[in-house]
């Protein structure tokens, strides 16, 4: 296949300039696609796509039968991510992180930031995701988010927004490390040529952060994943990441708690568990404390956490700085605990909340992005210029009922990645949700998960949605030279 | 290890084992039928009894027909022994212990699956049963040998080991049971040529023909029965499946072979002594069928008891009981 038919159209393209030709970092992958005989490709893209069923790399959706499995469309055509640009986004999640963190500690103790009328008071204790049981408590070395997926978009304007923080339990990373996978068996040759960075050590980088939150007397720290069960969403995921980074995958009713120390059945009887990487929402964690319903959680759980015998990641009570609305204050809260400027800009977003703000959503609906403040994987959104006349006046309405539950933006022209359709390239929109780990510092895995909407002109690529993925490409400068072959080397042992 | 994760494992490598063994019966019926002219469809009713699910059977089925008994045995998920249902619960269990078997296993029964389910779904598919059944066998082995030398021998491992050996010797156990109740039926048959083929015919459905050709040489009921009962050495003999198994239990709870801790211990160390000291003449002095029920019933003893105390919920007050260590 050839790109000499490709149109780059009215939006910001990650492989080619408005004029056509290909962008600097994306060179030595178009020539090596263009030099593929003809068919080549496509031969390539089913053996990923053979690869993916026989991994058995799948999500379950929600809504259809249980248990129905899907494979997570894959396009191998991947994003590139220059060094210079990396380095900026890096610098950006970075700085959000450490705020965010702030926040939420701060949140949860002298509430300075409400005190000061930055953040309103009420935005904050009408959140769903505001948790009054965690107030005063104190996680390991003052961390409450250890694990975030940023999601990030390209505006046709060539800059980089920040969309939306998942400080809860973002998944997707096991579709990153796969895909690179399957990205390094179909082209060995051009990754050899290439300076792409490594992303395999990152449950090398997981394990030891996890490790690292552990209760300070404890020398060797048993780490466990919580998941939900096999019916959940990202099963697959928590079973990926227990099994690389070689620790064991529980589900609540593998917990139990005893003398105040969180203890797991094994066919020996009871052993101590001390760090808790938990897949679970705040809510179904433990019935005791919070939904009394929950049977997914472990009764009793939040009472040792408090005492301090077992760490947990993320943090409960995290949700808070996941909130849409408070989404819109994170510039100044990167202002207000750090005193900077904000690095990676967020998008202009409407506050339901305020009075000015509603009034313009409301006239402008047919234009704007609105979304509700506590829902996640596309649900409860409204796309103005894709909805139909009805769709606008119901979310009117909604709004208006409850306008704290609403923010809304310009709807953003995604950039887009060539991606094969049929027997030819198009143009598909993107964004990209890198994942950051929070322990004794702050790790970027370089890359992340490029989401892809693959139905033409779809802005969504939310994967229940009808969204795929792509291998994302962040190339080294020459500072990483010798650290990606100590990395690399580290890597393909696993 | 997680109990649960326990139970998994050992569900996950009892269901192929179970799932090969049905192919096994299939399979052999085939080639038996060719040898026979006329009156085909007898020879499929036992075949049904053999995993024990007749009743089912006979209610939703009816007559014993060719088509009918494979259809059940095979892509039939209401019969929660069909092949595609055991390859269903093996892959299900699998996938709730992923991080524990190695992805060269989950990849080989992910497979598996597919081939089973890519199977049920072609029409014509009875034109190359002969096959199907073929790659099933070989997906099961291939199965147990990735498992063999991709999985660390730890107590994962021999919790699979343990379920493998029972369902082993279980099924062999159920089809000796079934042939032998069939063929002696029949005295007239006895000794007549279509008896040997008869009694090979069992022998090739636990692949055991080549074997036992070369310890035994002639084949004859009896030799056949101390064969698939008594061999130490063949590894689809009762005995050899049920020596594996209480080794692997013993490997697990770390108690010393010879004596025990738990139940299951105790029910397995008696069987296995039982058949290290049993002689052919007892066996058919007691009936061979009653000699196998009994055998059956304590194998399924053995499998009840391994819940209890491996995988069944308890609370840690109901662990503080001390253990006590027996000699035997």
């Amino acid at each position: 296949m050839r790109f000499n038919q490709y149109e780059v159209g009215n939006f910001f393209d990650e492989m080619f300039s408005a004029e056509g030709s290909p962008r600097s970092a994306a060179q030595a992958l178009v020539r090596s696609i263009e030099s593929l005989p003809e068919g080549e490709l496509l031969t390539r893209q089913q053996a990923a796509e053979r690869a993916l069923l026989q991994m058995g790399i799948t999500f379950n959706v929600y809504g259809e039968q249980a248990g129905v499995e899907k494979i997570f469309p894959f396009d191998i055509l991947p994003r590139i991510v220059s060094a210079e640009e990396w380095n900026r986004i890096d610098a950006g999640l970075k700085q959000r992180i450490r705020a965010l963190n702030l926040f939420i500690d701060d949140i949860y103790h002298q509430q300075r930031i409400l005190k000061d009328g930055i953040v309103p008071k009420d935005i904050i204790f009408s959140a769903k995701s505001y948790r009054q049981q965690c107030v005063g408590w104190n996680p390991p070395s003052g961390i409450w988010c250890h694990i975030t997926g940023t999601d990030l978009v390209r505006h046709s304007d060539g800059q980089v927004y920040v969309l939306e923080d998942n400080l809860r339990c973002p998944s997707g990373v096991s579709y990153v490390l796969e895909n690179r996978q399957i990205m390094k068996t179909l082209f060995p040759r051009l990754f050899a040529a290439s300076r792409i960075r490594p992303v395999s050590n990152y449950p090398l980088k997981l394990r030891d952060m996890l490790e690292s939150i552990a209760p300070d007397h404890i020398q060797k720290p048993r780490v466990v994943l919580l998941t939900p069960g096999i019916y959940n969403s990202a099963y697959f995921e928590h079973s990926f990441l227990a099994q690389q980074m070689g620790i064991e995958l529980v589900e609540g009713r593998d917990l139990t708690v005893e003398d105040e120390q969180v203890v797991m059945r094994t066919t020996k009887g009871f052993e101590r568990v001390d760090v808790i990487y938990r897949r679970l929402d705040d809510d179904f964690m433990d019935p005791e404390c919070f939904r009394p319903d929950s049977a997914l959680g472990v009764p009793g759980l939040m009472q040792v956490y408090k005492a301090g015998n077992v760490a947990l990641a993320n943090a409960p009570g995290t949700g808070i700085a996941d909130d849409k609305v408070v989404y819109a204050y994170v510039p100044r809260m990167i202002k207000y605990y750090l005193g900077e400027e904000i690095l990676l800009p967020n998008v202009p977003t409407y506050i339901c909340a305020e009075e000015k703000d509603l009034t313009y959503v409301l006239e402008h609906l047919p234009e704007l992005v609105v979304k509700a403040a506590n829902e996640s994987g596309g649900y409860g959104m409204l796309v103005g210029p894709h909805s139909t006349k009805e769709q606008c006046c119901d979310f009117a309405e909604r709004i208006k009922a409850a306008p704290r539950n609403y923010i809304a933006q310009p709807t953003l022209a995604l950039s887009r990645v060539p991606t094969i359709s049929g027997d030819h390239f198009e143009g598909r929109h993107v964004d990209l949700r890198p994942y950051i780990l929070y322990g004794k510092d702050i790790f970027v895995l370089p890359g992340g998960l490029t989401r892809v909407a693959l139905k033409k002109g779809s802005l969504v690529v939310n994967s229940s949605q009808g969204g795929g993925s792509k291998d994302t490409w962040v190339l080294a400068d020459a500072s990483h030279g010798t650290q990606r072959q100590e990395q690399s080397t580290a890597a393909d042992t696993h | 290890m997680l109990s649960r994760v326990a139970e998994s494992v050992y569900w996950m490598s009892r269901y192929v084992e179970r799932a090969e063994n049905v192919a096994r019966f299939i399979d052999v019926n085939f080639q038996l039928m060719l040898d026979e002219a006329g009156g085909e469809d007898r020879q499929w009713q036992p075949l049904v009894n053999t995993t024990g699910d007749h009743e089912d059977f006979n209610k939703r089925y009816g007559t014993a027909t060719q088509e009918n008994v494979i259809k059940f045995l095979t892509f039939d998920t209401a019969n929660p022994n069909s092949i595609l249902s055991c390859l269903r619960q093996a892959r299900e269990n699998a996938r709730t212990v992923r991080e524990i078997i190695s992805s060269e296993m989950w990849l080989q029964i992910n497979k598996f699956f597919l081939t089973v389910t890519s199977a049920a779904d072609n029409s014509d598919w009875l034109d190359s049963a002969n096959e199907f059944f073929t790659e099933v066998k070989e997906a099961s082995h291939l199965f147990a040998g990735i498992t063999s030398a991709t999985m660390a021998h730890n107590e994962a491992w021999h919790f699979c080991r343990l379920g493998k050996m029972l369902e082993r010797a279980d099924k062999t156990s159920r089809m000796l049971d079934v042939k032998y109740y069939i063929l002696l039926r029949s005295a007239d048959d006895v000794g007549s040529p279509f008896d040997d083929i008869q009694w090979a015919a069992v022998l090739r459905s636990a692949s055991a023909f080549e074997m036992y050709r070369k310890r035994h040489g002639r084949i004859s009921p009896k030799g056949v029965v101390e064969f698939l009962i008594l061999d130490r050495e063949f590894p689809r003999a009762i005995q050899f499946c049920l020596v594996a198994a209480r080794d692997s239990l013993h490997a697990i709870s770390g108690t010393p072979l010879g004596t025990f801790r738990y139940q299951p211990e105790k029910l397995l160390g008696q069987l296995c002594s039982d058949l290290s000291f049993a002689s052919l003449e007892e066996i058919i002095a007691q009936g061979l069928h009653e000699y196998l029920d009994d055998l059956q019933t304590k194998v399924n003893a053995v499998g009840a008891g391994i819940f209890e105390t491996f995988f069944a919920f308890k609370t840690p007050q109901s662990q503080k009981k001390p253990a006590r260590v027996v000699a035997q």
